[in-house]
């Protein structure tokens, strides 16, 4: 693969042709983290007036005293509520799609989709029905381009986390709600916050540190009590010290930024960001040369995203020709399909229907892990056939509009195969070539 | 407009139903399939003839369509291939002799029966004016009726629809740019598009080649799909053309018809391809017919591609795109039962390029007669739906 293509279709989202990129890839990859592009939030719902909108509709629906206990396919009747409900969702989704589609920065975009993947959070409970947006913009965005341990607070403290990974119910038992109330300890925040936001499942730390991690969280709650707001309530908070990974941390909310600093500046942190962050942007089995480079780097800036951002696109093992290739996720294919031929982002809800047939239903990842990564955790002969179907439908809807022909060349320049310029020339009609171009090796891989 | 509630979603006009191809797919299917025209009530048409215009998209091979079994050379350039019966060849026997020089491939028995019942016009040897290889461009220009590809941007069909006033529905998923530039044309599917899946997975295949992880998963996806492909892909434009018959018989309804199909790009193993595309096409003429009943009587049916293929077969028992080819104008007041050609020849020296079929009549002198008869165009009327077409018109009609 050759640099151009590498930083427009690998590190980017398809550039409709490789003559934007100028004559150097590399720079046009790393001067977009010195000025990425705005993001524009203004209207979307914030993240409190989400949650209480969430309360409404799960009340409404069931009149229900726990909403927390509700599955989300039990709503029954769309109300008002609820609509407006499902309009801030796609709406939110829609503001997304098209910064993904429009960026004059698609390189930091990545960067920033790939933290929000990194903590994942789910609408996969009643509560967190309209929560999914809200954490990416609010938590995710405003960070993605500081220092790590300020983006894993962000990330972390958040509504959205909070409700997601059972916090916000997280009692200290020997806390004055806890003892009070006999509830007790939740560990899935703990867990997860060493496991899959920081340290690795490899890293050596033991249940007494998941446990007593979670003892150090307690008390950081939302709830209607807190205006839908994240907040640290002492009441609910484990009392006395706590020992995590050799380190003990003093009773109170400010041991938190202590514990998240002391998690960013671990070693196998380092190590842990960097083999995903190369994972994610080069190949599959990244180069441990360029692995080590990322965590040096990641290590010696105190967690500076910039920096390790740069370390990562100007080291030459990123941008080694045989690098394997990796298949695009469902949503990047969609939505790369758009920025590479120029069109106006229609259907919103049709390609959400596509993107879920191929595997990923967008705001509902099955687990806190987010999506995989690795090509074959999305190459099945099911999901290639959806692609198919999918390519075949745009190839029809647009065939007016684009010429698949001229844009693969731009797009691909000299990467593009014999056996994929010959399939699109042969094609028979202008929507089989369109589809063909979008189910081509070239396309569906990055 | 006035709709009934069932009318709503099936029948959309151009704009609206680009932008609803979707969802009207998922609302479409399966409902009873009425049009009602507003064009047509306020008709400054009279008319009773009925037209249907069917494209066959990717190039059919006339050569093995309308095969020259009387040509000199004939069997020295396809004699061998059709002896071949390892390879599921059809027996020069089995053609349906025309005349002395051209018979009918054997799945064309509908087409044999109205040449017998001089109900069909044979057109060999024939192009648009478009003289290189690109499936895009030879379409573009056979749809447009321009001179050059991307000249015009509005179809032949759809200029003359708009100067008649007459109403025409395509049954496909997108208006085709044959009918652009008629407000009275609208499109209509069954339940979604009417792409021809079974061709493209065909050609996905050939793309992945030997990237194996893809090719290896396609192939599984083929294979399960091969139940529900073999169903959609047989009735497929067998019961496009049965509904555009029903269309057609609405006195309410549209007076011309697009339909169209794909498949046709017969780069490899052709005899079997075309042993199971010429049959539908057959079977949707009779179908089609069928369904117009007595309206048959006032309904002509052109069948075009947008060029032919090289007359000499490939390395992979298939054609390359060529120039030459057929078409068919078939109907009730069509004076049939004869070829129309003024045939080149088959000798390596009369091929064009020494590869194709060279074309000696230029299709707009079929389409023109064809526009005369449905739209009564006068010759300015002409002059602006078919620009630059050239004068001495074939005669087709019986008066």
């Amino acid at each position: 693969m050759q640099p151009t293509t590498i930083a427009s279709h690998r590190f980017g989202f398809s550039e409709n042709t490789q003559k934007s990129l100028g004559t150097d890839p590399r720079a046009w990859v790393v001067e977009q983290f010195d000025r990425p592009a705005n993001f524009d939030a203004s209207g979307l719902i914030d993240s409190a007036q989400a949650l209480l909108l969430t309360r409404q509709v799960l009340k409404a629906a069931l009149g229900a005293q726990q909403p927390d206990k509700v599955p989300k396919d039990e709503l029954g009747q769309m109300t008002p509520s609820r609509k407006e409900l499902r309009q801030t969702n796609i709406q939110s989704l829609v503001r997304r799609w098209q910064h993904t589609i429009q960026t004059p920065t698609p390189v930091a975009e990545r960067w920033v989709q790939f933290w929000s993947n990194h903590f994942c959070v789910a609408a996969t409970k009643g509560t967190m029905l309209a929560m999914v947006g809200p954490h990416e913009y609010e938590a995710i965005r405003p960070h993605a381009f500081g220092r790590y341990k300020d983006l894993l607070r962000a990330a972390t403290l958040h509504p959205s986390m909070l409700i997601y990974l059972d916090n916000a119910q997280s009692f200290g038992p020997q806390s004055r709600a806890g003892a009070r109330r006999e509830k007790g300890l939740n560990e899935n925040l703990a867990r997860e916050l060493l496991e899959l936001h920081t340290l690795g499942v490899d890293a050596g730390f033991t249940q007494l540190d998941v446990t007593q991690t979670a003892m150090l969280l307690t008390g950081w709650t939302v709830s209607p009590q807190t205006g839908g707001k994240s907040e640290f309530i002492a009441a609910l908070h484990q009392p006395g010290n706590k020992v995590i990974l050799g380190k003990t941390y003093p009773e109170g909310p400010q041991a938190l930024d202590t514990f998240l600093t002391d998690l960013s500046r671990h070693p196998a942190c380092a190590k842990f960001m960097a083999f995903k962050l190369c994972r994610h942007f080069v190949t599959d089995n990244p180069p441990p040369v360029l692995v080590e480079a990322v965590a040096h780097r990641f290590t010696r800036s105190d967690g500076d995203l910039i920096d390790t951002a740069k370390a990562l696109f100007s080291h030459d093992a990123a941008w080694a020709a045989d690098n394997p290739p990796k298949l695009k996720r469902p949503e990047e294919l969609v939505i790369s399909a758009y920025r590479m031929l120029k069109l106006p982002l229609r259907s919103i809800e049709q390609n959400v229907g596509a993107i879920a047939a191929m595997g990923q239903s967008l705001g509902r990842t099955p687990s806190p892990q987010g999506w995989p990564d690795r090509s074959e955790e999305w190459l099945s002969p099911d999901s290639l056939f959806k692609r198919v179907q999918w390519a075949d439908r745009f190839g029809g809807a647009y065939r007016e509009s684009v010429d698949a022909r001229s844009i693969m060349r731009l797009a691909f320049d000299k990467d593009l195969s014999t056996n994929t310029a010959q399939a699109i020339e042969r094609a028979e009609s202008g929507a089989q070539a369109l589809a063909l171009a979008l189910v081509s090796p070239e396309f569906l891989r990055r | 407009m006035n709709h009934s509630p069932s009318d709503l979603p099936m029948f959309m006009t151009r704009r609206q139903g680009l932008r609803a191809l979707w969802s009207a797919a998922a609302i479409a299917c399966a409902m009873p399939a009425r049009l009602s025209f507003a064009a047509a009530s306020n008709a400054r048409t009279n008319s009773t003839r009925r037209l249907v215009v069917v494209l066959l998209r990717g190039a059919l091979d006339g050569l093995a369509a309308v095969p020259a079994v009387g040509d000199p050379a004939w069997a020295n350039l396809r004699g061998h291939a059709a002896a071949n019966t390892d390879s599921g060849a059809v027996a020069q026997a089995a053609m349906l002799p025309l005349d002395a020089t051209f018979a009918l491939h054997p799945a064309l028995k509908t087409l044999n029966q109205w040449y017998l019942q001089e109900e069909l016009v044979v057109v060999h040897a024939v192009a648009s004016p478009y003289r290189e290889r690109s499936h895009f461009d030879a379409q573009q220009m056979l749809e447009s009726g321009g001179d050059r590809p991307f000249v015009q941007t509005t179809g032949w069909l759809g200029r003359a629809l708009q100067a008649a006033g007459q109403p025409a529905v395509a049954l496909t998923a997108a208006m085709p740019l044959a009918l652009r530039g008629a407000e009275g044309a609208s499109t209509w599917t069954p339940g979604g598009h009417a792409t021809n899946q079974q061709d493209l997975m065909m050609r996905v295949a050939q793309m992945y080649g030997d990237d194996v992880p893809l090719a290896n998963s396609l192939s599984q996806a083929m294979s399960q799909q091969d139940m529900s492909m073999a169903a959609v892909e047989g009735p497929g434009l067998v019961g496009l053309a049965h509904q555009a018959g029903k269309f057609l018989s609405d006195p309410q309804g549209p007076r011309v018809a697009w339909l169209e199909a794909g498949g046709w790009d017969t780069h490899t193993q052709q005899v079997g391809r075309l042993g199971r595309l010429l049959p539908s096409l057959d079977e949707a003429l009779a179908a089609l017919r069928n369904a117009l009943g007595q309206h048959w009587k006032s309904t002509s049916v052109l069948v075009m591609t947008e060029f032919g293929r090289s007359a000499v077969l490939n390395g992979s028992g298939g054609t390359d795109h060529g120039t030459g080819g057929v078409a068919f104008l078939a109907g009730g007041e069509v004076s049939g039962g004869r070829v129309v050609a003024d045939w080149p020849g088959l000798a390596r020296g009369q091929l064009l390029d020494g590869r194709d079929l060279k074309p000696t009549l230029d299709i707009r002198r079929l389409i023109g007669p064809v526009l005369q008869r449905q739209f009564a165009l006068n010759t300015s009327g002409m002059e602006r739906v078919l620009p630059g077409a050239p004068t001495g018109l074939l005669d087709m009609f019986r008066t």
